[in-house]
């Protein structure tokens, strides 16, 4: 225990003259924060559309009206041919097109289904993706409103059956598809990562250089005391990380954060069990700063990608499903966005964290196991 | 316990195909500063980093304060201390937080700590000094503060790795003293140098040469024991040249160079001042004077590297007449 106290009191001496770790602890979060809380933003605004209204009833200049003023897309022209539309998406000027066939208006006063094509460019499948959820939203709102409407009118009548639409909102918890929504819980467990596992795997491998893992390794210090004495300061600067980004992540970008802080708290624990353990596991089987390095970014990007971050778990193909179950970003990314979010409690998220602390553990005891006090 | 310190019986290190430290074999006795001497590369840190577990030899077998160090290595580590070759305290903690941290990490509770403190800070000349951070010592500091931070512990044993590399001669002799004051206390001292000025301050001495063992014994047992033949000690114009011809001469046994004179061995004295006379002005090197001279340890060394130039069994093994 005096051991490990030492070894925890050092590096907190080291970490306070280090003048890099102040920008690296609260700039580089704000940097990253910024970057992917606006820039890599997917929300699609103002896409580019073309409409082909072959109808020109009142109805389908309505309808038009609804897409345009819900600020989603913004049109580029209005063409009366259904060919004419190819000019546009092949040359780019448009990625979405609207078609409005002839009897459109008919249709709906007729009680019959309205029948209305939409056109996305499929190259740039994101914003295909969600320029087209936008449209069916828009549609269904629509039609909803066209429900309202025409129940309505025949009040009194009767008989007159309404049109058939199916107007629930798929998009649960995130109405507006808020994208930030999804982005943010993911940044601060990407934040978390990279930082704790950069921060653990140059803590031995910097010794290593220095020259000072000689005089440590000559003394009776154990593996395990160095190891926890190394991993300690890193866990209480991991969660002043974590409890920073969260505020900034609540207070300036207005994400919602529904759970208990608690449950929060022990995720993040529980993460960086992992991160920290597999940090020092690469910083004792490597020999240099750079061989850490390059190291760590080598199993950074699959932890990142198949860990969800921006493709979901769900969307991946069965092999890659499988192996996500082995990568602790996964069990992560599913716990804090449901627990910011959603939201969740305990019992939604107790068989994420199991799985996610026994990985930890398993990495740590790894790292203690492949910890060697010898020179070579 | 042994009545050795350190035990070492054919002790070998391999690096890959080659062979840094070749079967040596020695002891250390309790309380004595045995010297490891040899050139850059000849085999003394390695040895040294077996004796502290720090290295598995790839064959042989040592004992230190009567562990093993291939059975028991913690409980070595436990009796021993170690200066490295390179400064490795930490360069951004200061003079005594660098103290505090190897005393907890020999499990010295603070007031042990708080009681040997003072005396490392004396010990290194560092008094009033303790707030600095290590990075700005200058190196003969440094090394001192190295020292004391081997020592605190109390250990029975230390292994100092060239601590004098690299200072000025007052800083060393300064060193030397400390090393002394340890000995007179009762702890034994195994230092390795290539500084054979400072060989003179040991009991007992091996010179290592590319990994064997060439010569051992206490400074003036390797003085008169292992050169039996007299060294005359040359001062001529163009020395280099010089050298270089007698080099050449089947009754030269070795030569060397000592600022602007050379020192001869020959076989027999008298003999050795005609030939020498005769060879040199034949030459036309002015010879301005000719002095038998005890041999210095570098002669000695000199002397053993070449005539163990070309490996053999003779070379190896325990050397101690
Ligand atoms: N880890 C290693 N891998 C390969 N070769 C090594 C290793 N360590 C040492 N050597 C080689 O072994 C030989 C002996 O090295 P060692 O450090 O023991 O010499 P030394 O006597 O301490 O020399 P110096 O005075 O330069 O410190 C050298 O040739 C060195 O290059
Ligand atoms: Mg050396």
């Amino acid at each position: 225990m005096k051991a490990i106290l030492s070894i925890v009191h050092k590096e907190f001496l080291q970490l306070r003259r280090d003048r890099r770790l102040f920008p690296l602890l609260f700039l580089s979060p704000i940097l990253q924060l910024l970057l992917l809380g606006y820039a890599a933003n997917l929300d699609v605004r103002n896409i580019p559309a073309v409409v082909c209204d072959q109808d020109g009833s009142a109805a389908s200049r309505e309808f038009i009206a609804g897409f345009l003023n819900s600020g989603y897309f913004s049109v580029r022209a209005r063409v009366g041919r259904l060919e004419a539309i190819d000019a546009y998406l092949d040359r780019g000027l448009a990625s979405t097109a609207f078609v409005i066939p002839r009897g459109f208006g008919d249709d709906l006063a007729g009680g019959r289904p309205g029948k209305v094509m939409i056109i996305a460019d499929g190259v740039e499948s994101q914003t295909a993706t969600i320029g087209v959820n936008y449209s069916t939203m828009i549609a269904k709102r629509y039609a909803q409103r066209l429900l309202l409407e025409r129940l309505e009118r025949v009040q009194g009548r009767g008989g007159i059956r309404p049109v058939q639409v199916d107007a629930r909102v798929r998009v649960w918890y995130n109405p507006e598809l808020k994208s930030r929504n999804f982005m943010i819980p993911g940044v601060l467990g990407l934040i978390l990562m990279v930082m704790t596992i950069a921060l653990a795997s140059m803590g031995i491998v910097r010794e290593k250089e220095a020259g000072t893992m000689e005089q440590l390794i000559v003394t009776p210090i154990r593996p395990h005391q160095l190891i926890v004495g190394k991993l300690l300061p890193f866990v209480l600067i991991g969660l002043v990380e974590a409890a920073f980004v969260l505020a900034v992540a609540a207070f300036w970008f207005v994400v919602p954060v529904r759970g208990s802080l608690g449950l929060i708290l022990l995720a993040c624990l529980a993460f960086m069990l992992n991160t920290l353990g597999f940090g020092l596991l690469i910083s004792t089987i490597s020999r240099t700063q750079q061989q850490a390095i390059f190291t760590a970014i080598f199993f950074i990007m699959p932890m990142i990608l198949l860990g969800g971050f921006v493709i979901p778990i769900e969307s991946m193909p069965p092999f890659f499903q499988a192996v996500s179950r082995a990568i602790p970003t996964r069990y992560f990314f599913t716990m804090i966005r449901g627990l910011m979010i959603r939201g969740a409690g305990w019992p939604e998220i107790w068989d994420q964290m199991l799985p996610l602390a026994a990985l930890g553990a398993f990495v740590l005891s790894l790292s203690i196991a492949r910890f060697r006090k010898k020179l070579d | 316990m042994p009545a050795n310190a350190v035990e070492v019986k054919s002790l070998s290190k391999r690096f890959g195909a080659f062979t840094a430290v070749d079967a040596v074999s020695f002891s250390v006795e309790k309380g004595e500063i045995f010297g490891f001497l040899g050139a850059n590369g000849a085999g003394k840190s390695t040895t040294i980093r077996m004796l502290c577990a720090l290295l598995d030899p790839t064959s042989g077998t040592a004992s230190v304060g009567g562990f093993d160090i291939r059975r028991e290595p913690e409980k070595v580590k436990r009796s021993i201390g170690y200066m490295s070759q390179r400064f490795s305290l930490y360069d951004d903690l200061t003079v005594a937080e660098n103290i505090r941290f190897f005393g907890g990490a020999y499990g010295l509770n603070r007031g042990t700590v708080a009681s040997r403190l003072p005396w490392v800070l004396e010990m290194a000349g560092l008094r009033g000094r303790e707030g600095s951070l290590a990075r700005t010592l200058s190196v003969g500091w440094k090394q001192r503060l190295a020292l004391g931070c081997a020592v605190l512990h109390e250990p029975g044993i230390v292994f100092l790795d060239e601590p004098t590399g690299g200072v000025d001669p007052a800083s060393r002799r300064r060193f030397w003293e400390l090393i002394n004051g340890l000995s007179e206390q009762g702890m034994t001292i195994f230092v390795t140098t290539h500084y054979l000025d400072e060989a003179e301050y040991c009991n007992d001495i091996r010179l290592i040469h590319a990994g064997r063992i060439v010569a051992g014994g206490s400074p003036t047992e390797l003085k008169t024991a292992a050169i039996r033949h007299p060294i005359l000690e040359v001062a001529c114009d163009r020395p280099v040249e010089a050298l270089e011809i007698l080099q050449k001469e089947p009754w030269v046994v070795d030569t060397s160079i000592f600022g602007l004179s050379l020192h001869v061995g020959v076989g027999e004295e008298a003999e050795g001042r005609r030939l020498l006379a005769d060879r040199l002005g034949r030459a036309g090197i002015a010879v301005r004077r000719v002095d038998r001279i005890m041999p210095s340890l570098e002669d000695v060394f000199i002397h053993e590297i070449e005539t163990n130039a070309a490996p053999g069994p003779a070379a190896a093994g325990e050397a101690k007449p």
